[in-house]
């Protein structure tokens, strides 16, 4: 057993990664502009940009050219209105720990850097020569659910929005053939969304605790198969 | 093995394995060739639809959705320790190294950070299912070529690791050892010893692959210059792990964003490769396992005392907030994008598996390659379809 050696440098490393993702930050805004409508910076974790709708589409190729961020991580989206199911679909043991709360449910609360409508996209990409990730979202206008695509600059891009487009039921306007990639082509729905219920736990509650058979010679019948029934 | 350098000879070889392996439909225009659902080079049920001209495949899409389990869905409903078990699944041959980003994620948002000890265990145990999961690519990678022996030297070989897996987990698989705050259980007595015993047999396997395939006359005709990959295109169709170090980029988060884990208490480097093709992403792995191996003995030497779990309510509430973590999984870059609400449960879990982003890439690199080479790229690409569809 060979104690560690002790940590000295980690002060130092928090604040130049920091230095980094405010310089790139601070560049964004000054490239974007008005674009930029919201970020969020935990220093030496991680950096949040959120831009409007209208200039996400461009902002793959602003970030590959002008940003040198080449690798394209993932693109995904996320839909911030609560569960209207709210914890019904949770097991009761949970439920018990935490009641339901109506008045929890009723609001939806949009995450880091903000945001103004159900629906964001979000994506990730990673620079490689300063060692930096980034998290970019954007909303979608609830009305259209139309955003731009990333697959001219970063053609990986193309199965990611695939998936968005058919469990969000987002629209990438410019992707080369929106079509689903999971599921089966006459599923309908989406089920990312959080107004598609769970079906497996509408049909049969979810147990939480388990009613376990009986130990051999104990007097208690078992619930899951009565005497008699077979 | 005898070295067969007449290349006629290969050629047919090279149809024969290919004529046994495939169905064929003539359809009005042209040939469509289905590969799959059921194929020993997808690793699961994959379904590649190719358009033949003659031998030469005009056009390629892969059909995923056959294992499509709704995990992102599923998290949904599920309380942080439920979440684990889940997740195993995803890549099931290196299983423990799917838990630890979420876990990292989930600790990010918690603002927990695990005992030196439970660090240096979790990175143990990560190596580990790193070699599990490798090593079975190293056979498997002979058999899709033909040579049918590699595969049972990697079963065989395997076993040794996963029986230590299993003596400090409890499961040979699926182990759900990680936890919030540190790991499980502490490794048994004895465990250091016999491990090392393991990692011995994985050494000598991996020089057996050497001698094997490696300098093969056959595996160098039929990998080099087969599935180039230029690095600026694998980055960009968001490539990682070997399939992108063989591409000659440097980058490994094992190094680059060691976070959590212990590689920055470790000496080891990173293998790259400039030329991007089959064999080079056989290479760069076969380096890693050997790689791995000496990063779990640094490891198991340097083992520090200590506790193995933080202090974590026993009830565990994330507080409200967004974390994203990624590790260098066995196959590439896993990362967990978690969403909380301050609930027993995620809002939403954003999961970025290694192998949908390898395989986004084979619509392209398929087009214009021989219909043998497709099982060449399929296995060097080395995916998992529980990787593909969560």
């Amino acid at each position: 057993m060979i104690p560690l050696p002790s940590e000295t440098t980690e002060d130092t490393i928090d604040a130049q990664t920091d230095e980094a993702r405010s310089a790139l930050l601070d560049a964004m805004v000054a490239d974007l502009g008005d674009a930029v409508v919201g970020h969020h910076l935990m220093p030496g974790t991680d950096l949040w940009v959120r831009v409007c709708t209208e200039a996400w589409g461009d902002l793959a190729a602003y970030l590959r050219e002008r940003q040198r961020f080449r690798f394209f991580g993932w693109l995904s989206a996320i839909d911030w209105m609560p569960s209207p199911y709210g914890r019904s679909l949770d097991s009761n043991v949970d439920n018990i720990l935490e009641p339901p709360d109506a008045s929890k449910v009723a609001e939806t609360v949009t995450g880091f850097a903000g945001g103004d409508t159900r629906f964001q996209v979000m994506a990730r990409v990673h620079n490689l020569s300063t060692n930096l990730g980034l998290t970019v979202k954007a909303d979608v206008a609830d009305d259209a659910l139309t955003v731009g695509t990333w697959t001219n600059t970063f053609p990986g891009a193309e199965w990611h929005e695939r998936e968005a487009w058919e469990m969000f039921g987002l629209n990438f306007a410019g992707h080369p053939g929106l079509r689903h990639l999971y599921l089966p082509g006459e599923f309908e729905g989406y089920p990312m969304r959080k107004d598609y219920p769970l079906l497996a736990r509408l049909i049969k509650p979810w147990p939480g605790i388990v009613d376990v058979e009986p130990m051999p010679g104990s007097d208690e019948p078992s619930t899951e198969n009565p005497e008699g029934s077979n | 093995m005898t070295a067969i350098s007449d290349r006629r000879q290969l050629a047919y070889i090279a149809a024969q394995a290919a004529d046994a392996r495939v169905n064929v439909e003539i359809e009005a225009e042209g040939m469509t060739l289905n590969i799959g659902p059921q194929h020993p080079a997808t690793h699961g049920t994959l379904r590649i639809v190719a358009r033949l001209d003659g031998e030469l495949v005009t056009d390629a899409e892969p059909m995923m959705g056959y294992m499509h389990r709704g995990y992102e869905k599923l998290t949904e409903v599920r309380t942080y320790p439920q979440v684990t078990t889940l997740i195993n699944r995803i890549d099931w041959l290196g299983s423990f190294a799917n838990e630890v980003p979420f876990i990292l994620a989930a600790e990010q948002l918690m603002e927990i950070e695990a005992p030196a000890r439970a660090q240096h265990i979790r990175t143990i145990l990560f190596e580990m299912a790193r070699i599990a999961n490798v090593t079975l690519f190293l056979g498997d990678m002979g058999v899709q070529l033909g040579a049918v022996t590699p595969i049972f030297y990697a079963f065989r070989d395997r076993e040794h690791i996963l029986n230590q897996i299993e003596s400090a987990t409890g499961g040979r698989f699926h182990p759900n050892f990680d936890r919030i705050g540190g790991v499980k259980d502490d490794l048994p007595a004895g465990w250091i010893a016999e491990t090392k015993t393991s990692l011995g047999k994985i050494r000598s396997f991996c020089d057996e692959m050497e001698d094997l395939l490696v300098g093969n006359a056959i595996f160098e005709a039929r990998t080099r210059g087969i599935g180039v990959i230029p690095a600026d295109i694998a980055l960009s169709y968001g490539l990682t792990g070997a399939n992108v170090r063989a591409s000659g980029v440097d980058w490994d988060l094992r190094r680059d964003n060691p976070c959590g884990l212990s590689y920055d208490k470790v000496d080891w480097k990173v293998w790259t490769h400039p030329d991007g093709d089959s064999f080079a992403r056989y290479w760069v792995r076969l380096q890693e396992v050997r790689e791995s191996c000496s990063i779990v003995e640094q490891l198991l030497d340097t083992l520090p005392s200590g506790p193995i779990m933080a202090k974590v309510p026993r009830i565990i509430k994330v507080p409200e907030g967004e974390a994203y973590a990624e590790t260098e999984n066995p196959l590439g870059v896993m990362g967990y994008y978690v969403v909380s609400k301050g609930g027993l449960e995620p809002f939403r879990v954003k999961i970025r598996s290694a192998s949908f982003s390898n395989m986004s890439i084979t619509p392209w690199l398929l087009k214009g390659s021989y219909v043998p080479d497709v099982i060449t790229i399929l296995a060097s690409l080395y995916f998992i379809l529980g990787d593909i569809d969560r």
